[in-house]
């Protein structure tokens, strides 16, 4: 219950089957989560490979997608999040660390 | 020339398989559809219908052809393009409900999207796959791919992954039609979707000439197969798009030699007494007010009489209009069109282009099936279009109407009254029957004088008649030919009185003359008589000179014999004498 409280960000990561972009993303994505929101985020992977029928509901048309669900509004972030400033700007991190 | 036939037939077979697309008119221009299990590209300017024929590909496709279909939509909600094209008749939710469908929206909105590094789109392949998958669909629609454009800033990334895509839709075996945005200049998308699309591109146009709107269509390229390469016209009405690919004009159609009654009696007895020729096409030319829409409705009227369908493109009058002037020549139209043998179709010529009208006529024709079809008049489109515009479409519309063995009636309107006129819309050459109504202007009032200029394959009278319209219905009068010319109207009237009363006094004279002849030869007779008279009293005169003459001599011969008689005493030679005297 504690735990739920902190999280202020909840992330959701699209990627089909592990592909060198998609676990780049994911390692750039958690390198920026424990230095920037540590304790505060949540990370799901959704392989689209396996559950085709959840592309739909995101609007994801490219891979690797990272959504933030929460906070609102939505923000999508695509590619392989190699770039650390735009990843924290598009999360809207940078304003919430400063 | 079977031959030719056949062998054209053994090329459309060996052509690459082709999916129908069950437009209107598509099919035919293309040879039987869209290439089989490849991309093809519709481009076009915004509002040129792309999303639409797009859209009825996938619905035809699912209720006609049993082939279900995803629409991908890169601008449009589903529920959107559901509403839009709910007017066509086209459910697309209830299909969807079926699995014959499939709608799927991409939303791409460059606000929410940052890009950082390197991506690819394999989640659009993810959806389009497991959308096609799902429903098992043989034809997919992307439509607008160029959204991704606006949407992503990564373009060698883009173009990268667009070559993927139609490799994708290759390798899934479906026909797919991607739309894109005509671009500036000479390229066909804005993007250049062309050069991924190699198989098929078909151009749609919408433009605006003397503020009247045309669509057009027209294959760019089909690879692999001939095809019609002419801009077609088409058009989007309640029942989807129709293009029209009439423009055959091999010459080689069927023609009939029955015959069809114009309406008019003496107007047939002046065709050999039998009137057009069935399939034919008749112009009825003449200038303003000499009873062209009589002619045309009379004709109707005797088409619809003989329980056969007749078509009347009014392009001047209201229906309604036409119904009343037509009751006061005795003329009831209104029955026809309660039986459903007659219908009218009004339109202003502005309501659309050239084409379009053609589109339009050649759309209801194939749906109510007439024999007989009337345009009144064409002169109207010429507002329109220009003279070879009008010119190319009427003979588009009479080759097509002569394929299906429909008579054809037009009225033109023509300014001139020099007798080698031609119609504005030069189509007297075309059609089988000119008729000329003419204004014969003379001794202060207008008459009409009607003659046919020519009609193909059948005698036909070389006369000017009068053409009367009267309450009873029309009619053709003998025209009066004197020393003075022509004679029509009152003129006419008045010389056939000249001549009666001409005749009168000749007779009278001629019984005059009969009388003092009857009166000399009694007199000359008369006087015969007299002289004959007195030529006999005169020959009796004579007669009795001469005998009184010979009595003498003969009392004198007689006395002179007694004398001597005497003197000799001999009686006997006296006796004698008087036997040989005998």
């Amino acid at each position: 219950m504690e735990l739920d409280e902190v999280i202020k960000y909840e992330l959701r990561l699209y990627v089909a089957g592990k592909t060198a972009k998609s676990v780049t993303a994911l390692t750039n994505l958690k390198k920026y989560c424990e230095e920037h929101l540590k304790g505060q985020y949540v990370i799901e992977v959704i392989d689209l490979l396996q559950q085709p029928q959840l592309a739909e509901g995101d609007q994801i048309f490219a891979i690797p997608t990272l959504v933030r669900k929460v906070p609102e509004p939505i923000r999508k972030i695509i590619g392989d999040l190699s770039n650390e400033e735009k990843v924290l700007v598009g999360l809207n991190i940078i304003p919430v660390s400063k | 020339m079977t031959k030719l036939h056949k062998k054209q037939q053994l090329i459309t077979f060996e052509q690459l398989p082709k999916t129908p697309t069950g437009i209107t008119g598509l099919d035919e221009i293309t040879g039987g559809g869209l290439p089989n299990g490849r991309p093809t590209l519709i481009c076009g300017e915004a509002g040129c219908g792309k999303t639409l024929m797009s859209l009825e590909f996938i619905v035809r496709g699912a209720t006609e052809f049993n082939e279900p279909g995803v629409f991908m939509a890169f601008e449009e909600k589903a529920d959107e393009l559901a509403s839009n094209v709910a007017s066509l008749g086209f459910d697309l939710l209830k299909l969807q409900d079926d699995k014959k469908l499939r709608l799927d929206h991409v939303h791409i909105d460059r606000s929410e999207i940052e890009e950082t590094g390197e991506y690819d789109l394999e989640g659009l392949f993810i959806r389009l796959g497991f959308a096609i998958d799902s429903i098992g669909a043989k034809r997919v629609v992307l439509d607008t791919l160029e959204n991704l454009f606006s949407g992503l800033s990564n373009q060698t990334i883009l173009r990268a992954e667009l070559r993927r895509l139609f490799a994708f839709l290759k390798e899934k075996g479906v026909t797919a039609i991607i739309t894109g945005e005509k671009g500036d200049g000479s390229s066909l998308t804005r993007q250049g979707l062309e050069e991924y699309v190699s198989d098929c591109v078909i151009l749609l146009d919408h433009r605006v000439i003397n503020q009247i709107s045309t669509r057009r269509l027209r294959v760019v390229k089909y690879r692999g197969t001939q095809h019609g390469t002419n801009e077609y016209p088409f058009l989007i009405d309640e029942d989807g798009i129709s293009v029209l690919p009439v423009t055959s004009l091999s010459l080689e159609k069927e023609v009939s030699s029955e015959r069809i009654s114009s309406g008019i009696p003496s107007l047939d007895s002046m065709f050999g007494g039998k009137g057009f020729f069935q399939g034919s096409s008749i112009l009825v030319s003449g200038t303003a007010g000499t009873g062209k829409t009589s002619i045309a409705a009379s004709f109707a009227n005797e088409v619809c009489g003989n329980k056969k369908r007749c078509l009347y493109f009014a392009f001047e009058e209201a229906p309604k209009q036409i119904l009343r002037n037509m009751k006061s020549i005795n003329l009831d139209l209104q029955k026809h069109i309660d039986n459903g043998l007659l219908e009218f179709h009004a339109s202003r010529p502005t309501l659309y282009g050239i084409e379009m009208h053609l589109v339009a006529i050649y759309k209801i024709i194939k749906r109510f099936k007439p024999a007989a079809v009337i345009l009144d008049p064409i002169t109207n489109l010429i507002t329109v279009g220009s003279v070879s515009e009008v010119k190319s479409m009427l003979i588009r519309l009479i080759d097509f109407l002569q394929d299906e063995q429909i008579t054809v009636m037009f009225t033109a309107l023509s300014l001139n009254t020099v007798v080698s006129e031609q119609t504005d819309e030069g189509v007297s050459s075309l059609v089988d029957t000119w008729l000329l109504v003419r204004d014969i202007e003379s001794n202060g009032e207008r008459n009409r004088g009607l003659y046919i200029m020519k009609s193909r394959g059948m005698s036909h009278s070389n006369q000017v008649r009068e053409f009367t319209i009267t309450d009873k219905g029309l009619s053709l009068v003998d025209v009066y030919l004197g020393p003075d010319g022509v004679l029509t109207g009152s003129a006419r009237e008045a010389q056939k009185l000249r001549e009666k009363t001409g005749v009168a006094l000749r007779e009278f004279a001629i019984s005059r003359k009969d009388k003092e002849i009857l009166r000399r030869r009694m007199m000359l007779e008369s006087k015969i008589a007299s002289l004959q008279a007195e030529f006999e009293s005169t020959e009796e005169e004579l007669n009795k000179i001469y005998l009184e003459e010979e009595l003498k001599q003969n009392i004198i011969e007689r006395n002179r014999q007694e004398i001597t008689d005497i003197r000799r005493g001999n009686a006997d030679t006296l006796k004698s004498k008087s036997k040989s005297k005998k």
